[in-house]
């Protein structure tokens, strides 16, 4: 009898192309994303070295970062690099024969929301792409990671990697979820109790019941943010929910295949004995919706606590807080409640997803989004919004006085003319707090979408469930 | 990519956790479709002022450390973005080597690309090389990879791990990808196993 294994060891060992003496692996990947910021010296690189894409039909393209998202931008990317990065892209699918989602097609958008929206994503598989969010994919039992340009350029000459096994960790969460507590309190929750080095070295495979009650896209919202728990890459065990969510999409397997592979799926579990390096329990009781306070998403506290002073770290935290408040603008002992806000972003591969949009919908019912409040809403995919349109949610949101953009990854990471004023101060449905990360001296508080939804009509950071 | 042998050379203390890939090269600088000339980015937003000015007293820009080529940081060190460029803006400045009592996963991989050497000590140590490091242009640190140890320069000898085959890498700056492509019949047959156990795939 074999020993038992996690999700992540089945998944590892089905992908072994060789194992050297000293535990380097080549791994065998089964699908590549490839998007215009982290791509282009890896085709450079391919030319150089008179190379091809070994698998072109196992990789796809889609330019997100940089494009604009106003509704008339395919009449040009007006910034020239910005422009230059898109074109390249597309010119690199053409001579290399990778398929493209380009900026003029409804399919476009984030490339971690396209993936599983297209079927490309799927039970069991390896995924990557040069884009640290790629742990999304997770959701469905893949194992999904970040690469650089120079693992970008060695999958699409040799579709492998050559990696070491990470460690396993377990985040455990069980019960049910309070009211106006979501997927993205979950996985914030988490890292603010971790930290964002908590995962280092290790995938993290989350299970529980509260785990298992999320639907696909709050699932993909816990696994997104693995990163900022500086894991390796984030896994839910697939389910007849993931198996729903895959079934009929355009390449998704179809027929026999698509018997064969839920047959294999449904072996895509941990087995009870498994052994774990790391374990993480968490209540699901105890989790209230949450804000981060700082530049760090470990910097996460209930939205009922107050500023935190650096006195109550301890180590290099301690200079990092104070860091983080003075950037921030805000004096320790301030109720969190208290903090005005001038811009509201939902949006992002962690929150642009429809599920995000009915939630911002349901709670901005019947009311309005406080004057001088900027508020803006970019679906994760052209898909996204003409759902979103057709179900009149579109129309609610824009009633209320939301902004809304076309698909991109925008605001999250501020490549495209989205972005905040320095000392402007933002409630962002994003994954992100870092100095500059949104604009240059821009203020970010992570929340879920229901949180920036209850900002966007009160104009100060606010506890959504006083709105329910 | 050039090799890692030695380096001897001054060291630039940034005692800072956490410091993420966005810090070390804003957004704005990864519109580029080139490897090379980030370095006069390096750290943009706390290097320079909104006008281009330097801000004096940013560590880079302090005159014992305008030619550092060691890095002696916080924990955590290049969390967040995948973006490469981040190694390719620590090399363009001439940071060969980068020290810390913890690095980001995706960050360390991508130093090992780029014949850039990050190299994680107990925190202690990290302390101990970090006063050193503030002593300024005099105090020049030594790193022997073949060895794997750094000597401060007061003569204290610390010993590091490496993976064995990102050391043989580093050493010789081999190219990953023409070592896998000697497996290119392992790939091969790997494939056709796939293809007929999950033709899905």
């Amino acid at each position: 009898m074999t020993a038992p294994k996690t999700l992540y060891d089945k998944i590892w060992d089905a992908h072994l192309v060789h194992e050297a003496e000293d535990g380097t692996c080549l791994l065998y990947i089964d699908r590549h994303l490839v998007h215009e910021v982290t791509s282009p010296q890896a085709f450079e690189g391919l030319r150089m070295a008179g190379r091809s894409v070994r698998a072109p039909e196992k990789t796809i393209a889609v330019p997100d970062h940089n494009v604009p998202t106003d509704p008339d931008r395919l009449s040009g990317i007006k910034d020239e690099q910005s422009r230059i990065q898109v074109e390249l892209l597309r010119t690199n699918a053409h001579d290399f024969g990778i398929e493209l989602y380009d900026v003029d097609d409804v399919r476009q958008g984030i490339v971690h929301i396209i993936g599983p929206e297209q079927g490309w994503t799927q039970p069991g598989m390896t995924i990557v792409c040069g884009d640290s969010h790629t742990a999304t994919h997770g959701a469905f039992g893949a194992l999904a990671h970040g690469i650089g340009t120079s693992e970008v350029e060695h999958v699409l000459a040799t579709q492998t990697l050559i990696q070491k096994k990470s460690k396993n960790m377990l985040v455990k969460v069980e019960g049910e979820l309070p009211p106006g507590v979501t997927a993205k309190d979950i996985t914030m929750t988490v890292i603010g109790r971790t930290g964002t080095a908590g995962g280092t070295g290790h995938v993290i495979e989350y299970a529980g019941s509260a785990i298992r009650a999320l639907s696909m896209e709050g699932r993909m919202t816990v696994c997104n943010m693995a990163i900022e728990g500086g894991a390796r890459a984030g896994l839910i065990a697939p389910d007849e929910k993931t198996f729903e969510y895959v079934k009929g999409r355009p390449h998704a397997p179809k027929g026999g295949e698509w018997e064969m592979a839920l047959e294999y799926w449904k072996t895509l579990h941990s087995d009870e004995g498994a052994h774990y390096d790391k374990v993480i329990e968490i209540d699901a009781a105890d989790i209230a919706p949450v804000v981060t306070w700082g530049t760090s998403p470990e910097d996460v506290l209930p939205i009922t606590a107050t500023v935190p002073a650096p006195e109550d770290f301890t180590g290099g935290k301690v200079e990092a807080a104070r860091r983080s408040l003075d950037y921030m603008g805000l004096t320790p002992g301030q109720k969190l409640s208290d903090i005005e806000i001038d811009t509201v972003f939902i949006g992002s591969c962690t929150n642009g997803r429809i599920e995000d949009l009915r939630e911002v919908a349901r709670i901005v019912e019947g009311r309005k989004v406080k004057d001088g409040i900027r508020a803006m809403i970019v679906p994760g995919s052209g898909l996204v919004r003409l759902q979103a349109e057709q179900e009149g949610i579109a129309q609610k949101l824009i009633d209320a006085g939301f902004d809304w953009r076309m698909a991109g990854c925008s605001m999250c990471l501020g490549m495209n003319p989205d972005q905040l004023a320095p000392g402007e101060r933002c409630a962002s449905t994003s994954n992100r707090n870092f100095e500059g990360r949104q604009g240059y001296k821009g203020r970010t508080h992570l929340v879920s979408p229901a949180m920036a939804a209850a900002a966007a009509v009160t104009g100060r950071l606010t506890d959504v469930r006083d709105l329910m | 990519m050039d090799k890692f042998t030695n380096l001897t050379g001054v060291a630039a203390p940034m005692p800072l956790v956490n410091v993420d890939t966005d810090m070390i090269i804003p957004k704005q600088f990864l519109k580029t479709i080139k490897r090379s000339g980030l370095g006069a980015n390096l750290f943009d937003e706390m290097r320079y002022d909104r006008e281009g000015n330097e801000i004096a007293d940013f560590v880079l820009n302090q005159p014992a450390y305008r030619s550092a080529e060691i890095l002696v940081a916080g924990d955590n060190f290049g969390c967040g973005s995948s973006r490469e460029h981040a190694p390719w803006a620590l090399l363009d400045f001439g940071i060969r080597c980068v020290i810390a009592p913890s690095f980001a996963d995706i960050f360390f991989n991508n130093c090992f690309k780029n014949g850039i050497l990050p190299i994680a000590l107990p925190q202690e140590q990290v302390d101990i090389l970090m006063k050193d490091a503030e002593k300024g242009a005099n105090a020049r640190i030594s790193v022997d990879l073949e060895a794997q140890t750094i000597t401060s320069s007061d003569g204290q000898v610390f010993t590091f791990d490496i993976d064995p085959f990102k050391k043989h890498c580093l050493l010789n700056g081999l190219d990953d990808i023409g070592l896998t492509m000697e497996r290119v019949d392992d790939i091969g047959a790997f494939e056709a196993r796939q293809t007929a156990a999950r033709p899905w795939l």
